[in-house]
């Protein structure tokens, strides 16, 4: 049978529709279409696909249940190795992940495998599902800090072991960047909702409202009687460019931006949280977050949204469905500009005008692409005398985090790179402390949901080798 | 879920409250802060520990109503419960070393300037407190300030209580007069603080205040408490809820402070109109 060159199509909501809600964009497979799809796959001898998966889902053995029909089987082989297959089906780089390395990809379109995950944790999720076994305590207590990908998929492997396992979250709601970072139509809240429950159901307690090293302390939890900690705190504090204006009202960092509509829900009417809606939007950056940002702010209302990126498309660091999507959505990427200043509103005649002090403007200055630096991205080089000002309302930085201090400067011993990044042994994820481990975006500095997912994993593992010795 | 243990009104607008959360009142420290949400649809808003007790654990909040979350919290009486309620957060008031403290509170800053003091006179310093208010009907806390200082001085600005002015009056006859304090700890309205920074300069007196700025989580993640500081002529970005909520006065862009705390003014606005009204629906 000839291989089908093309993917199938996952149907999306209308762009002109989607724009102004906050539904999810992506609607998912059929049936029929993920049978198709799954269908495509060769099966070729080494499936490199495997390997460019960072938590190696056995994705052949995966496809070739779902070409059966048999998705609960499909499900329980993805469970082997991913904690959040809804979760990642979803938000995963696919592109440049097990998509990159697809045989298939050599001569026609790789196989869409993240939308065929999709499909089978959702048609699991959607199913009445016997629940989960009770597993047989082992009398071992371990601490998880932090709720979010990293934090959930330790704790999921944990208890699945038997360890009695606590997750402590500083945020009243758990999921962490799930629910205060990633917005409602690209990974519904319900999802992660469920993922929370169904570790709850395994008899994992989480606690919200405790800030780890503010409320308790590392050193406390090992008092308390826990063995072992799992530090997946996340990303910090938001970076800012330190440039003239930055104070102005209506400059948010995208964190807070995202938090208050996602988070605080500040996109519904009834709110009590506010935010800004409407007008004209720059949002400065290129990776997923300025993608959710800018999609985030259109839904609000703004009638126009601008991408603000240094570099060309070629190096923008977005999920590239993600890029297609806001295209498709309307809003207009301004490729190498650089923001240089950004200009508030002043009435000279008079200081108590409300107006006051509020964002007017960006003034960019155009780039050209130099020589590759260290990392062999082209460098950006300002072009001299390109300045030129965009008239906008608000201005979203959306160029990175550096590394909550509150667990470093609590915890004595614990090592952490010059930008804040904990230091861990790579094989194990465990720290400069004893039976003290970390993963996530808390020790590589901002990255993606599986990589984190993946290191709480491994962690998991690690713990679970340390305790074992130990008694 | 947590407890309101106790409740008082100190004055028409002013409210304390001791909330029922252990894990928060064996650490807390003057200086600090909570982040509470009254429920679960509930914005979250930052207030300074007024006070604890780690034998009952409880925490103590003081709070003016000045916006809808305000409001709804004010309707809560005692044996009631309020949906979230974290902490300690931010650096405590650095208070050891000091020998002679001049600790400045305006209206409700009073509240989180007190424990200050308190802990201050614990720790054996000689401390000179000023307090100020509108007028008389608002002045709270006078008792527990004299208890904790060793001099006190309480200003209105209308003159109907004490003497007739704004703190920084009082403080410039201190400082004329030759008082040498090792710090000057300000903690009220921003052009209050502004205006003591400024009053203070001329002595070379250090001068800490303490920011509270707009805030969302509280514990670093989303950057909207942050703040301009002015480091030897550079211009410096710092986060009240990890790096404060104490700062430097002379270090501070109190303009910046201003214009941002001023964000939502509107929005603000009419959520309190609305909640007053649902709440008098409420009484009716």
């Amino acid at each position: 049978m000839a291989i089908q060159p093309k993917r199938n199509e996952m149907p999306t909501q209308d762009p002109a529709l989607r724009a102004h809600n906050f539904e999810e964009v992506a609607l998912g497979y059929s049936e029929k279409a993920a049978i198709a799809e799954a269908s495509r796959c060769i099966h070729c001898k080494n499936a490199p696909c495997v390997s460019g998966c960072p938590v190696n889902v056995k994705i052949p053995d995966f496809l070739s249940a779902v070409k059966e029909g048999n998705f609960e089987e499909a499900y329980q082989i993805i469970s082997l190795s991913s904690s959040l297959p809804a979760v990642c089906g979803r938000v995963c780089p696919q592109e440049t992940q097990c998509e990159a390395k697809c045989t298939l990809g050599i001569k026609f379109e790789p196989l869409a495998i993240g939308r065929v995950e999709r499909f089978v944790a959702d048609r699991h999720n959607g199913s009445a599902a016997p629940a989960p076994e009770q597993p047989h305590p082992n009398g071992h207590r371990v601490a998880v800090v932090g709720s979010g990908p990293s934090g959930l998929a330790c704790a999921g492997d944990l208890a699945r072991l038997g360890y009695a396992v606590t997750v402590y979250e500083a945020l009243h709601t758990p999921g962490g960047v799930l629910v205060y970072g990633i917005p409602e139509f690209r990974l519904p809240k319900a999802i992660v909702a469920k993922e929370v429950e169904g570790l709850k159901a395994l008899g994992v307690s989480i606690q919200t409202n405790v800030v780890i090293g503010k409320t308790l302390l590392i050193d406390e939890l090992f008092e308390m009687g826990f063995e072992a900690v799992f530090i997946g705190s996340g990303a910090g504090l938001p970076n800012f460019m330190n440039i003239p204006g930055e104070s102005y009202k209506g400059v948010y960092s995208a964190n807070e931006f995202l938090t208050r509509s996602d988070l605080m829900k500040a996109y519904r009417d009834t709110a009590a949280t506010p935010i800004m809606k409407g007008g004209r939007v720059a949002v400065v950056g290129g990776g997923n977050v300025a993608m959710d940002a800018a999609r985030t702010a259109l839904r609000l209302g703004a009638e126009k949204v601008y991408i603000v990126y240094r570099r060309s498309m070629e190096e923008l660091p977005a999920r590239r469905e993600e890029v297609e999507h806001a295209m498709e959505e309307g809003i207009e990427f301004l490729l190498l500009n650089n923001p240089v200043e950004i200009l508030g509103y002043h009435n000279p005649d008079n200081p108590r005008d409300e107006k006051n002090g509020f964002v007017t403007g960006i003034r960019c200055v155009k780039m050209e692409l130099g020589a590759p630096d260290e990392r062999g991205r082209r460098r950006p080089v300002a072009i001299e005398g390109s300045e030129f000002e965009l008239a906008v309302d608000a201005v979203i930085m959306a160029i990175g985090t550096s590394p909550n201090p509150l667990i470093k400067s609590t915890t004595e011993g614990l090592e952490t790179k010059p930008w804040g990044g904990i230091v861990v042994e790579e094989a194990t994820g465990l720290t400069s402390r004893p039976a003290v481990f970390a993963g996530g975006d808390a020790v590589t500095g901002a990255a993606t949901v599986i990589s984190a997912m993946g290191a709480g994993k491994l962690a998991a593992k690690s713990i679970d080798a340390l305790l074992r010795k130990e008694n | 879920m947590y407890q309101i243990i106790r409740k008082r009104c100190l004055n028409p607008t002013v409210t304390q409250m001791d909330i029922a959360a252990p894990l928060v009142a064996r650490k807390a420290k003057a200086g600090q802060f909570i982040i509470l949400r009254v429920d679960e649809e509930g914005e979250r808003i930052p207030l300074t520990v007024a006070g604890y007790s780690r034998e009952e654990g409880t925490v103590r909040i003081i709070f003016q109503t000045v916006g809808a979350t305000t409001a709804l919290l004010a309707a809560k009486e005692e044996g009631e419960y309020i949906a979230d309620f974290v902490g300690p957060l931010g650096v405590p008031t650095e208070t050891e070393g000091l020998s002679r403290v001049c600790v400045v509170g305006g209206g409700v800053g009073c509240a989180i300037a007190l424990p200050v003091a308190e802990e201050l006179h614990r720790l054996g310093a000689s401390v000179s407190a000023i307090i100020g208010f509108r007028s008389k009907d608002l002045l709270i806390l006078e008792e527990e300030f004299r208890a904790a200082s060793d001099s006190l001085t309480v200003v209105t600005d209308d003159g109907s209580y004490g003497e007739k002015g704004n703190v920084t009056q009082p403080l410039q006859v201190l400082l004329e007069k030759g008082e040498k304090f090792d710090r000057i700890i300000a903690i009220g309205p921003l052009v209050m603080m502004k205006f003591v920074v400024a009053t203070a300069k001329p002595y070379g007196i250090p001068v800490t205040v303490s920011m509270n700025p707009i805030m969302i989580d509280g514990t670093g993640m989303c950057g909207g408490c942050r703040l301009t500081l002015w480091q030897d002529g550079k211009r410096v970005t710092k986060f009240a809820c990890v790096d404060g909520p104490d700062f430097d006065g002379y270090q501070v862009d109190f303009e910046d402070a201003m214009s941002r705390g001023a964000m939502y003014r509107s929005f603000e606005r009419h959520a309190y109109e609305a909640t007053c009204n649902l709440l008098k629906k409420g009484e009716e």
